[in-house]
């Protein structure tokens, strides 16, 4: 086996020099000249209701005010996976907050003074604010016209209901499981609504220029798929791809909340209006709260059986999400969820429900996890309690039913190569599981928390990726493609694939950012797999681009092409040692014969990456019969925290987390993700906690009130741990990691605050409130007040999981239940 | 009704026309082309914005421009113009920045830390940098990076700010 020369390296990033010297540029720094036009929003202060009238009047008055734009200048839906969605709603408005109509005028504070003299006329609705209303049988409908709504195939929207997709995952028998095992324990979960909070507002600069041609600068993961959601939103203009042109410059952060087509699609019409002018909208830091997509919430009902011997062997898993107002986007991560949500571990018999329910709410979409990090927290507190019961150390019982290669997926397909226990050894190891370690302080006890998680990227079965490269005459490379640096490293971990393959080093090779234009189709960059997808692609070109040099030098020079090999930027012959022609010689001007002409030109190579392995048509009543998801990425991580007895505040000594990565192409990149996405995640279960009102307004849309952490509220120490196990089908064994580090966090510190204080909390987020209240025997959902960011107004327990109208026997939470030995049929 | 300011800004005297309730973050952005501060909350929360206002760090988005004339202004850019200071240069090689969003920021307030505290401990680092959120990172390669600061190089870059026009700053008690 070769010795990797760039690829496994730390290498310094190559986007690095312009993020330290402040030359990296985002959508809001770019100049646009005089003419660039501002825009501001109306939005809607209902969160359900007709319009019935919208006078622009007064707006259309002031000086410097262009044009006001209402739903009737746009009448076309528009969405990912299902065109659920209005660029301006024509008929009624469905959360607090959406656009209902824009105001395009010279200058920022004109658009600001004219928005507000727009007068919006409603007829208010019953909103709803609950999921149990929201799947009554005559509950009132968010979307009425559902059924009408075109759709991928592999969705399932009930039309006349609410429910806006339904996966099912139906393996083996369930109710055989729960009878042959010894233990069945079930209970229930709840999860509140997250917001993405990168620090960069989303932003969009749009220009329909005076030929017809429309730009759009936009702060997105994902140039290819916006400029696809566009081309089929303005299609009734008569508009399409070729007349779009999408350009991404760098991004402060996306975390999913940059994916798909939120806000951008508004700066989209509002310039195909205001032809000949470019228009900036940019969204203020409210805004970003509650008009983007958030991270839905969920309440998850989890019944396990298990044998004596700490094998499951049968797991029914419900959940109810709380999608918002628009699931086009959203409905992907329910139906994610559908099919994983078994975490990673080996059950015979499944049974999964995973439903997607409309609510008037901010829309629900992507944010990084995509469903995993929520449903692995019920999942995870679950198999402690289930272990508990038993009398198993949880370590070892995830031990025992930790997924293998080869193993049974929920929906039929096989489990991919993963160090799943490796990871689970080494975290052990490095947490000191079994140790217990008592705090000095007698107001302070410590406790230790595990978990497992997986994800696979949820995409369609067609997410292409595609790369170019083309070399320079000083022998330097450009890598000209469309995964999207947000921060991760994608440039770089490119840079070093291309130059593993090509010899030439990374600091000698730039990666492009993106421009639907010019550079190479990437479907989006989400899901964690850009570094395997777009990996492949780099790789497939720079051979492409190799096969190339060497088939120029056996033309020009006579020898046999197997001879030759690359090695520090020369084509070199293996017959002949004294043979280095140095690529800055002929990459671009070919090689010269003895007869003077030249041989060759310009080196280019092209790859193109697609997994046609992947198929997402199945049996939709069971799921059975796909492979809808390319491979698991899979990891173990560990917390040990420290819990005041008095006041509840928690502090996070140390975590530790393992990833299989495959091969890590970069581990400082790596090991970035996961102290990054350890500190995301923490957050989400120690500080953030999202609330609206009970008219469905988000109370705390600003940074004060709605709390990330800040550099005093880090862990002492977070370990990380890279596992290889190496994916075949990667590029040198590469697998993405990227999400999956946020995905134990809540899970993990459920479980070391019932490690210390023997209280299993089975609601987020779990802060000091909740847990000093706890420790005093007080729910905290008899004194919460308002609604606490999830859409239920009952106690969690009393949900009573029936949908459609359909009433199921009622759920029984925290019961156990021991079934009869022996009874096999 | 418009105001002209006159600013050092980045060791260069500049002069704009204001309006009184124009913000510095949207002067400097706008009107003098300085982008680096960045727009992340306009309320001062985030610090994306953070600048050197007479060498201490403060909100652009909380100052109006107004109140900065007569001053000097600092951002990264008139850090970065000769070559990378030593802080920078470990920001680089420790990989600190992921999006890069909120680096000006920080950049600047690890400078103004540094200036004070020329071997700080990773409590003051936490403390200086606690104004600065950062989504990304989870901060721990931000501190890393500020801890290795070599010495030699900060002597290095003291000679090399003597050489500008500009009052150097007396190092203060620590407290900001």
């Amino acid at each position: 086996m070769t010795t990797l020369k760039y690829v496994g390296e730390s290498a310094t990033r190559i986007d690095g020099l312009e993020k330290v010297s402040g030359a990296a540029t985002y959508v809001d720094d770019l100049e646009f000249g005089p003419n660039l036009l501002h825009a501001e929003i109306v939005e809607s202060s209902f969160a359900h209701a007709s319009i019935k009238r919208i006078d622009a009047t007064e707006a259309e008055k002031v000086p410097g005010v262009v044009r006001v734009v209402t739903g009737k200048d746009f009448p076309y839906r528009f969405g990912l996976y299902m065109q659920d969605r209005y660029i301006f709603p024509i008929d009624r408005v469905r959360f607090v907050g959406e656009q209902v109509a824009a105001v395009i005028a010279r200058d920022a504070q004109t658009a600001k003074r004219a928005a507000k003299l727009v007068k919006v006329f409603y007829e208010q609705l019953e909103p709803v604010l609950d999921l149990e209303q929201a799947l009554k049988a005559d509950a009132v409908l968010v979307h009425p016209d559902l059924g009408s709504y075109a759709r991928c195939p592999w969705f399932y929207p009930q039309p006349k209901t609410n429910i806006a997709h339904w996966r099912k995952t139906r393996k083996g028998d369930v109710e055989k499981g729960f009878e042959e095992a010894d233990v069945v324990f079930e209970d229930t979960y709840t999860v509140p609504r997250y917001a993405h909070c990168a620090i960069e507002p989303h932003a969009i600069v749009g220009h329909y220029d005076l030929s017809g041609r429309l730009t759009l600068w936009s702060a997105s993961q994902s140039p290819y798929t916006q400029r696809h959601v566009f081309a089929q939103a303005l299609a009734p203009l008569g508009i399409s791809h070729k007349d779009i042109r999408v350009v991404t410059p760098y991004i402060g952060g996306g975390f999913g909340g940059k994916a798909g087509v939120s806000m951008e699609i508004i700066g989209v019409a509002l310039a195909a209006l205001a032809k000949g002018s470019p228009v900036k909208l940019r969204w203020s830091r409210s805004q970003e709260f509650y008009n983007t997509y958030q991270r839905q919430g969920v309440i998850a009902r989890i019944k396990m059986g298990v044998k004596r011997d700490g094998t499951i062997i049968a797991l029914e898993h419900t959940l109810h999400w709380d999608a918002g107002a628009y699931a086009e986007y959203g409905a992907n991560v329910v139906n994610a969820v559908g099919l994983s949500a078994t975490g990673p571990y080996r059950i015979a018999n499944v049974k999964i429900d995973s439903v997607c329910v409309y609510t008037n709410l901010p829309p629900g979409g992507p944010y990084r996890g995509f469903g995993y990090s929520e449903f692995h927290f019920g999942l995870e507190s679950h198999i402690n309690a289930v272990a508990k019961k038993i009398g198993m150390d949880p370590v070892e019982f995830r031990r025992r039913n930790a997924i293998r290669e080869g193993d049974t997926l929920a929906y039929g397909a096989q489990m991919n190569a993963s160090g799943l226990h490796e990871a689970i050894d080494r975290v052990a190891k490095e947490i000191g599981w079994g140790e217990k370690e008592i705090s000095r302080d007698p107001r302070k006890a410590v406790g230790k928390g595990f978990a497992c998680f997986w994800k696979a990227p949820a995409m369609p079965p067609n997410a292409g990726s595609a790369a170019f490269i083309k070399f320079n005459e000083d022998g330097s490379i450009n890598v000209i493609v469309s995964g999207m640096e947000m921060g991760q490293g994608f440039l770089t971990v490119m840079a070093q694939i291309a130059a593993e393959v090509l010899t030439v080093p990374p600091a000698k090779i730039r990666v492009e950012l993106p421009d639907t234009d010019r550079n190479a189709y990437e479907w989006q960059t989400v899901g964690s797999h850009v570094t395997w997808g777009c990996g492949n692609a780099v790789r497939a070109a720079a051979l492409d681009a190799r096969e190339k040099m060497f088939t120029v030098v056996c033309r020009s020079h006579g020898c046999a092409k197997d001879t030759l090999f690359l090695e520090d930027e020369h084509v070199k012959c293996r017959m002949h040692p004294d043979f280095k022609l140095p690529f800055r010689d002929f990459v671009i001007s070919g090689i010269q014969t003895a007869q003077g002409n030249y041989l060759g030109g310009p080196i280019l190579g092209s790859g193109v990456f697609m997994p046609e392995f992947t198929s997402a048509l199945c049996d939709p009543e069971t799921s059975q019969g796909g492979h809808p998801n390319v491979h698991y990425t899979v990891g173990a991580a560990a917390v040990i925290l420290e819990v005041d007895k008095e006041t509840g505040k928690i502090k996070v000594r140390k975590a530790t987390l393992a990833v299989d990565a495959g091969k890590a192409v970069n581990p400082d990149l790596v090991r970035s993700q996961i102290v990054g996405g350890m500190v995301q995640g923490l957050a989400t279960v120690l500080y953030e906690d999202i609330r609206y009102d009970l008219r469905g307004r988000l109370l705390n849309s600003n940074f004060t009130d709605y709390k990330i952490p800040t550099a005093r509220d880090i862990p002492d120490e977070i370990v990380p741990i890279i596992v290889e196990v190496p994916q075949p089908d990667g590029p040198f064994g590469a697998r993405g990691v990227a999400e999956h580090t946020m995905i134990p966090a809540a899970a993990l510190v459920a479980n070391a605050v019932e490690d210390a204080l023997g209280l299993r909390v089975k609601g987020l987020p779990i802060t000091a409130e909740q847990v000093a209240l706890a420790l005093l025997d007080i729910a905290y959902e008899d004194v919460k007040g308002s609604y606490r960011g999830f859409c239920f107004a009952g106690k969690a327990d009393a949900y009573a999981f029936h949908a459609e109208g359909t009433r199921r026997k009622r759920a029984t939470n925290g019961k156990e239940t021991q079934s009869r030995k022996g009874s096999l049929k | 009704m418009n105001n002209r300011i006159t600013v050092k800004l980045n060791y260069e005297t500049r002069s704009v026309m204001v309006q009184p309730n124009d913000t510095l973050l949207d002067v400097l952005r706008e009107k003098l082309g300085v982008k680096s501060p960045k727009i992340g909350c306009e309320r001062g929360d985030c610090g994306a914005c953070t600048v050197l206002l007479d060498g201490k760090t403060v909100r652009s988005c909380l100052i109006l421009a107004i109140e900065a004339d007569g001053h000097e202004i600092v951002t990264v850019e008139g850090l970065s113009k000769e070559s990378l200071t030593p802080v920078q240069l470990a920001f680089l090689e420790h990989n600190s920045f992921q999006c890069g969003f909120c680096a000006p920021g920080v950049v600047l307030a690890a400078t103004e830390l540094l200036e004070q505290h020329p071997e700080p401990t990773a409590e003051q680092i936490k403390e200086a940098l606690s104004g600065n959120l950062c989504r990304c990172t989870g901060y721990q390669s931000i501190i890393e990076a500020i801890l290795d600061v070599r010495p030699m190089a900060r002597n290095s870059r003291r000679s090399q700010n003597n050489n500008r026009s500009r009052k150097t700053q007396e190092p203060r008690d620590g407290h900001r």
